[in-house]
């Protein structure tokens, strides 16, 4: 029998940076919000010995253990699907901060091509440009809509950048603090970007160049460029993150609490409303019922998904007869990039998750498709972000995997070899979808999330266009031998990637094809929201989390409207 | 069998290195051919560690007493393991190979522990097999693929041989590593390419983890490849053009 809580105002489900902002703002405005993760608390105190490759990187000392949940996956639906028995292509989060905790940092805003990208490329190449098994949709909002609370995720997280980009959209105010350190590695790629035509400049950074107050007075400190960023947390409090700042901030004004190892199964519903979630303590085995007036998922885009689909709430999508929503228009991340192998050696185990230099020449619409076989594009970057021994083993073509040979190379290119990689955007495919597995369940009986997805001719186009155009800057930049990477064939589950999975719980304007409207409510229930990348109608050729992070600020504007007046948001 | 243990670098290099203490002694790239198998006091610089039974020179009394095997049971499986992971890694110029940097330790004490449990990784049923694209589906834990595959590994040499995987030329052991590296061997509920992927991921985890987990002796494969560890900071040095060298420090020098 399940015990039954204390009806709260809120509740969120994940404590990551989506459920740190609503959890934020929400208790700001008086709001009684409850946070529910199913991991531990942990903080800055836990990262002193961080610096340790082989733990955090290698063993994902801080990532989801698959032993409890995981997904099941295919490349498409003629095929069995089959569990992720181990970590590989995204990371999955876990415990105070989520995902956030070991970000690398790079922040951006979606292009404001991405939010209209149906009628600004129907406008601009035709209706039919990628054929009909291709379901681009807008998101409901503008870019200029979206605008301010860009602005307020980046003034929350210290964000260093500059403005100085062409092609991204207007700002409304500077970068909160000036732009990271442009390296020897960077000014290399500088002058070259700059000598082919292109317009290179910092990526923005939640690694902050110098220490910043936010406006709800939570310190971040300065990034010291330790080398030991992406899959680890930051011992100096200089990664912005959930826990040092949002988290703190709503703890403080008394209306918030977080209950830590509390495994969310279910989203209670009755009628047209939620009246809380049901949740699994993971140390006791005890059930509780957590009701509340308003339910936010923050749990991550496949947990966002799954908890929908295991409550009944929404209709799954069916890819024979296009019918459904929930599970639609799941994306990912295209990766084209280059390879450059170097004479001279460079300081290549020192950097910061998100240093880096970027153009956005090739991104959104920045560039003419008319004669493309593709739509979109990517950011093209050129991080630093330390290279460590284990995963770093770089070897120029035709050189053996294992032996003498290998042994030689790979010593003598780990300081010798750069990349340039781009975040390329992923269109949504009839065929690339979510669902619940019937087969494999996770640790509380609970079924597994099904994903079903391929990389599209759409992805490969890009990546081979883009692919090239990196393989040009690299040659540029001095490199003795440049290796474009080989051509995407199917997606496969093993290798890291990104962890930029969207879609699955889109945002729009139409019901038939969203799951939530653009203050993600969930249509079929106005206490529901729902919260994160799943919001995204397609992937842009970025990383995530910035765009996710200003959905989060407006959508949280949003709840606490509804809290006073009820009904539609739309 | 005994020689590895004796003259043993690991106590040498715990007192000439000053590791327990956190300062450092020499050591430098070519120079530090440090491994469990070089008898510093008797001069030799076999670091291609001989693990195979057949050159003691009798067993001295003050081995490490913190370095055995927690998980093989035989020193025959444990020196193929030695031998096939010195085949990946070998000794060469530049600095000592998977056997000296302690390699097999690290393997033998990872396949004890989580890793060899598959402690974080979903092992529920029913088991399938799948595409490569779908990753691992082995009903087999780690512990139980290595257990087989070494066996595999000593197996095959005695058929095309008819010696020990360990007795071979090195010529041989790197063709019948090929073929496991091709899937060519018959395994049970596994391939051999996966073992094999598996044995060679391990053995640059060996060679470049922390040498808190009792690989990387010495932090030699971190010199070897220039790369210095656990350092707090670098902003004082990000911006130089020159390429910095600078001493290895280990994780354990935050708890000394
Ligand atoms: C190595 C790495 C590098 C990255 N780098 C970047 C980058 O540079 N830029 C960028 O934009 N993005 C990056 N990302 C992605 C970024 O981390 C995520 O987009 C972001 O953290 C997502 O935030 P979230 O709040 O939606 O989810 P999460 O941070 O994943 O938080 C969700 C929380 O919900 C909890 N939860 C899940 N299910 C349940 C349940 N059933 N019950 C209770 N709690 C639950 C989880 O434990 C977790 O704490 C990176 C990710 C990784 C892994
Ligand atoms: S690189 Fe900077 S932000 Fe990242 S962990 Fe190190 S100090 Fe922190």
């Amino acid at each position: 029998m399940a015990t039954t809580l204390d009806k709260v105002d809120v509740v969120t489900v994940g404590v990551g940076w989506l459920g740190g902002i609503i959890g934020a703002e929400c208790s700001k405005a008086g709001l009684k919000v409850r946070g529910l993760e199913r991991g531990a608390k942990r903080g800055t105190e836990d990262f002193f010995m961080a610096h340790d490759e082989f733990r955090y990187a290698i063993r994902y000392e801080l990532f989801q253990n698959l032993s409890k949940e995981t997904i099941t996956f295919r490349n498409t639906r003629k095929m069995n699907a089959l569990p992720m028995r181990m970590m590989g292509s995204f990371l999955l989060g876990e415990g105070l901060g989520g995902a956030g905790t070991h970000w690398n940092g790079h922040n951006w805003r979606f292009l404001p091509y991405d939010f209209q990208i149906k009628s600004m490329t129907d406008e601009k190449y035709g209706a039919n440009k990628l054929g009909s098994d291709y379901q681009l949709q807008d998101w409901g909002v503008t870019y200029d809509e979206l605008e301010p609370y860009f602005t307020k995720f980046e003034y929350t997280a210290g964000i260093s950048g500059e403005d100085n980009n062409p092609f991204w959209g207007k700002r409304s105010k500077p970068f909160p603090t000036p732009p990271m350190k442009k390296t020897p590695i960077l000014q290399r790629f500088e002058k070259a970007a700059t000598n082919l035509g292109y317009h290179p400049f910092m990526m923005p950074s939640a690694n902050l160049s110098e220490s910043y107050t936010n406006p709800d007075g939570s310190t971040i400190a300065a990034c010291q460029y330790c080398g030991f960023c992406e899959r680890f947390g930051c011992e100096y409090g200089a990664k912005s993150s959930a826990e040092i700042t949002v988290i703190p901030t709503a703890l403080e004004t008394g209306n918030y609490d977080i209950r830590f190892h509390s495994n969310v199964v279910e989203v209670l519903k009755q009628g047209d409303k939620v009246t809380g979630v049901r949740f699994i303590d993971t140390v006791t085995g005890e059930e509780f019922i957590q009701p509340a007036e308003i339910v936010v998922l923050t749990s991550y885009v496949l947990n966002n998904a799954k908890l929908l689909m295991v409550s009944n709430i929404g209709e799954q999508y069916n890819p024979d007869t296009g019918r459904g929503t929930l599970g639609r228009n799941y994306c990912y991340q295209i990766l084209p990039s280059a390879t450059g192998f170097f004479d001279e050696q460079f300081n290549t185990f020192m950097g910061a998750g998100a240093l880096g230099m970027t153009i956005d020449d090739y991104n959104g619409d920045s560039f003419d498709h008319s004669n493309l076989d593709f739509i979109h594009g990517a950011s093209l970057t050129i991080t630093q972000t330390g290279q460590r021994p284990i995963q770093f083993n770089p070897v120029p073509p035709d050189t053996p995997a294992w032996g003498a040979e290998f042994k030689k190379a790979s010593i003598h290119y780990y300081t010798r070899t750069l990349n340039i990689g781009g975040q390329g955007a992923s269109m949504p495919h009839k065929e690339n979808f979510m669902s619940l597995d019937p087969n494999y369940k996770d640790a509380y009986g609970v079924p597994l999330l099904q994903i079903t997805y391929n990389f599209t001719e759409q992805d490969r186009n890009l990546h081979k266009y883009l692919s090239e155009k990196t393989a040009e800057i690299m040659k540029e930049m001095g490199a003795k031998t440049v290796v474009a990477a080989n051509p995407l064939t199917d997606y496969d589950i093993v290798p890291y990637q990104t962890t930029h999975n969207t879609g699955g719980t889109v945002m729009g304007n139409d019901p038939a094809i969203s799951v939530v409207n653009p203050w993600l409510q969930h249509w079929d229930a106005e206490n529901l929201f729902v919260v994160g990348a799943g919001n995204f109608a397609h992937n842009g050729g970025y990383n995530p989390t910035g765009t996710a992070g200003a959905l989060a600020y407006r959508c949280a504007e949003g709840i606490i409207n509804y809290s006073k007046t009820g009904g539609s948001l739309v | 069998m005994v020689n590895e243990k004796k003259g043993v670098s690991r106590r040498d290099f715990m007192k000439t290195t000053g590791i327990a203490t956190g300062t450092l002694i020499g050591g430098g790239i070519i120079g530090g051919l440090v491994g469990y198998n070089v008898n510093r006091d008797k001069g030799t610089t076999n670091t291609t560690g001989n693990q195979k039974g057949n050159n003691s020179s009798g067993q001295t009394a003050d081995h490490p007493v913190n370095v055995g095997l927690k998980f093989f049971s035989t020193m025959t499986a444990f020196n193929v393991l030695s031998q096939a992971t010195e085949r990946i890694f070998p000794e060469d110029d530049i600095g000592p190979g998977a056997i000296g940097l302690g390699v097999p330790y690290f393997i033998d004490n990872q396949l004890a522990g989580a890793y060899g449990m598959n402690a974080k990784e979903y092992m529920q049923g029913p088991f399938a097999d799948g595409a490569t694209t779908q990753g691992y589906q082995s009903r087999l834990t780690r512990a139980e693929i290595f257990t087989q595959g070494i066996a595999k590994l000593d197996e095959e040499a005695r058929t095309r041989y008819q010696m020990g995987f360990a007795e071979l030329e090195p010529e041989q052991m790197d063709e019948i590593l090929t073929a496991f590296q091709k899937g060519e061997v018959e395994m049970l509920a596994v391939t051999s390419d996966f073992f094999f992927k598996l044995l060679r991921q391990a053995t640059l985890e060996g060679a470049y983890a922390d040498p808190i987990y009792s690989g990387n002796q010495n932090m030699e494969g971190w010199k070897m490849k220039g790369f210095p560890g656990h350092q707090m900071s670098y902003i004082a040095q990000i911006e130089n053009e020159e390429f910095q060298k600078i001493e290895p420090q280990s994780i354990s020098s935050m708890t000394h």
